[in-house]
């Protein structure tokens, strides 16, 4: 069934009538980075004012498949039962070269995480199920049909001018984020600009709600005959409705491809018969873009509006919401008092760090999905030639690397006798923990870890010291007899050791707090 | 690992042989293919990104 879109009231702002005070911090965008920022916000105790210009959550789906990360963050969000719910999971993934199968893969979930390593949900839903919970925290100020207009930085914040359908008003913020997307306002209104790749190359996206049987997989081809020369991809969403892409090449016209006449025909020939109804088309160009810099004096960008990149491997929205996770306990800190200003610099840092990831890994995804004629498109051909005849050839085939999480590159104290998985930088591996998961005893503080060793009093962090599994030995023991782990709030491992001194901890829980 | 590039196939003028006989009787596109499967086929055998990545400069100078 087609989603019902709710409109959401707009309230008039306070500040139509009085100047308000100065905000803590001023969201603009409640998309899914700027409502899951607030959330992210609330939860280290920081109010926050969210404006938008609209007052419907997404139009059209956009982002389907949602992280095994993206879960864990929605976990402490508080939307991830819901999610859960509603999504489905494919297991079965088959790719087609021609019209023949070239190989197939079964995702077998990994035992001993709390999440799955992905789901698909359809983006309003995300967004729904975070303006309901946005919307039962007192510390958020959500406010729908508040556009802004412009922007002027201060040397301690930032005035806006907003506009809503009762007239104008302006804010004034300690700090603002700028969750406003792809096209982002607060980027031009900044005179920034986007660097990096655009890919010459167009696809037609589009939602089909079908109750025809149809195997909950995933399927990719390559130069189908139903779609000669390009590549296709038809995957299951919730309420019985599929994602097609179909790649339509640089010269096709976007208005004419997404007129029912020639979209349907085309679906007709993916899914092979025309009892379905069509949900939502677009036609999208893809680029991989990211902005030098997230932080421009107090205005800090987040999600799309820092960095872009086509949807293959889905590192989107997967993508923005690590910049939430890294960046909530940081702002948070510098709002408290509890850390300086320069924390936010490693905000800048890693999140660049990572984007540049995402963005080499989708660029690298759209390069062997629309290969350039000549050695490109034959290098491309001949590792599907190969996929069918050599196990190692499979591997090579790119329809998508799924979203995970960087590894950040820190300069910290570390073991090589301890398990690669869980070193220094990446996000800390989950195991269950009597009866409960070790990702959720960690929360949202700074946690230091004491696996087989006496757990030390270390000031600023709490010390947790569960028994160990073997889901623990495996991942953060190996052949050691015990560790210590310094996990961040965002439980990112800061850093470890087998055995470590009081003051060598203290130290390294002193270096996080100053962001090196 | 360090690119071999001291002799290290004892039977050379065989291999390359067999390398001109693979291709004979393809077109330019097919035996573009070929080599392009050769290289894969073979870069998956040395298995070594370094090696690989030293091999790459030494094609194009
Ligand atoms: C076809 C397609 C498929 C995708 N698939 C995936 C996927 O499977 N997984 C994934 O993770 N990602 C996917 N993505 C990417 C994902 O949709 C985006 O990364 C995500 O929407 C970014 O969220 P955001 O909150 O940063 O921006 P947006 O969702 O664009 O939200 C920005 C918000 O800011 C508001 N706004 C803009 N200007 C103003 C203003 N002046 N004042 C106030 N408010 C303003 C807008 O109304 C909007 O609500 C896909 C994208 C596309 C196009």
């Amino acid at each position: 069934m087609a989603y019902e879109y709710k409109p959401y009231n707009f309230v008039a702002p306070a500040g139509l009538t009085a100047p308000e005070d100065k905000k803590k911090v001023v969201i603009v965008g409640a998309g899914p980075i700027g409502l899951a920022m607030a959330i992210e916000l609330a939860n280290h105790g920081q109010p926050s004012v969210v404006l938008d210009d609209n007052n419907v959550v997404s139009v059209g789906s956009r982002a389907i498949c949602w992280s095994k990360r993206s879960l864990e963050i929605f976990d402490r969000l508080g939307i991830a039962e819901r999610a859960l719910d509603k999504g489905v999971t494919w297991q079965i993934g088959r790719t087609f070269h021609r019209d023949k199968e070239v190989f197939s893969f079964d995702l077998q979930p990994d035992e001993g995480h709390k999440m799955p390593a992905f789901i698909n949900l359809q983006q309003y839903y995300v967004e729904q199920f975070l303006i309901d919970r946005a919307q039962e925290i007192d510390l958020i100020d959500l406010r729908f049909q508040n556009k802004v207009v412009s922007l002027d930085q201060e040397p301690n914040g930032a005035i806006l001018d907003i506009e809503t359908p009762n007239g104008m008003y302006a804010l004034e913020a300690d700090y603002v984020l700028a969750c406003d997307g792809a096209r982002s306002p607060i980027r031009g209104m900044l005179g920034l600009e986007f660097e990096g790749e655009f890919f010459e190359e167009r696809f037609l996206i589009a939602d089909i709600e079908m109750e025809a049987e149809f195997p909950s997989e995933r399927h990719f081809w390559f130069e189908p005959e139903f779609h000669a020369g390009q590549s296709a991809l038809l995957h299951k969403q919730p309420d019985s409705i599929y994602r097609i892409d179909l790649q339509l090449g640089w010269d096709a016209n976007p208005e004419h491809e997404m007129t029912p006449e020639v979209v349907i025909p085309r679906i007709e020939k993916v899914v092979g018969h025309s009892d379905f109804r069509l949900d939502w088309v677009s036609v999208y160009s893809f680029q991989c873009r990211r902005l030098q810099s997230f932080i421009h004096g107090r205005v800090i960008f987040v999600g799309d509006s820092a960095h872009i990149v086509s949807p293959f491997g889905a590192r989107g929205g997967n993508g923005g919401l690590q910049d939430v996770d890294n960046l909530g306990w940081k702002l948070a800190a510098v709002l408290d008092g509890r850390a300086d200003s320069r924390l936010l610099d490693s905000y800048d840092r890693e999140r660049v760090y990572g984007a540049d990831e995402n963005i080499a890994t989708s660029a690298r995804s759209t390069k062997f999905m629309t290969p350039a004629d000549g050695i490109e498109r034959t290098f491309r051909d001949q590792v599907l030639n190969l996929a069918d005849k050599a196990e190692f050839a499979r591997s090579w085939v790119n329809s998508g690397r799924l979203s995970k999480p960087c590894t950040y590159p820190l300069d910290a104290p570390d073991n090589r006798r301890l398990p690669p998985s869980a070193r220094p930088g990446t996000v800390a591996p989950d195991a269950p923990l009597a009866g409960d998961w070790l990702l959720s005893q960690l929360g949202r503080d700074m946690v230091l870890l004491a696996l087989g060793r006496p757990a030390p009093d270390v000031g600023g962090c709490r010390v947790l010291s569960p028994g160990t599994n073997d889901a623990i030995r495996t991942r953060y023991l190996g052949a050691a007899e015990g560790a210590y782990y310094l996990i961040r709030p965002d439980q990112v491992v800061a850093a470890r050791w087998v055995d470590a001194a009081v003051e060598e901890i203290k130290n390294a829980a002193a270096s996080v707090w100053k962001g090196i | 690992m360090t690119l071999v590039t001291h002799p290290n196939l004892d039977e050379h003028d065989a291999f390359y042989a067999e390398l001109l006989a693979a291709h004979r009787g393809l077109s330019d596109e097919e035996s573009h293919a070929l080599n392009a499967r050769l290289v894969l086929i073979l870069a998956n055998h040395v298995g070594d990104l370094e090696a690989l990545r030293a091999a790459l400069e030494l094609a194009r100078k």
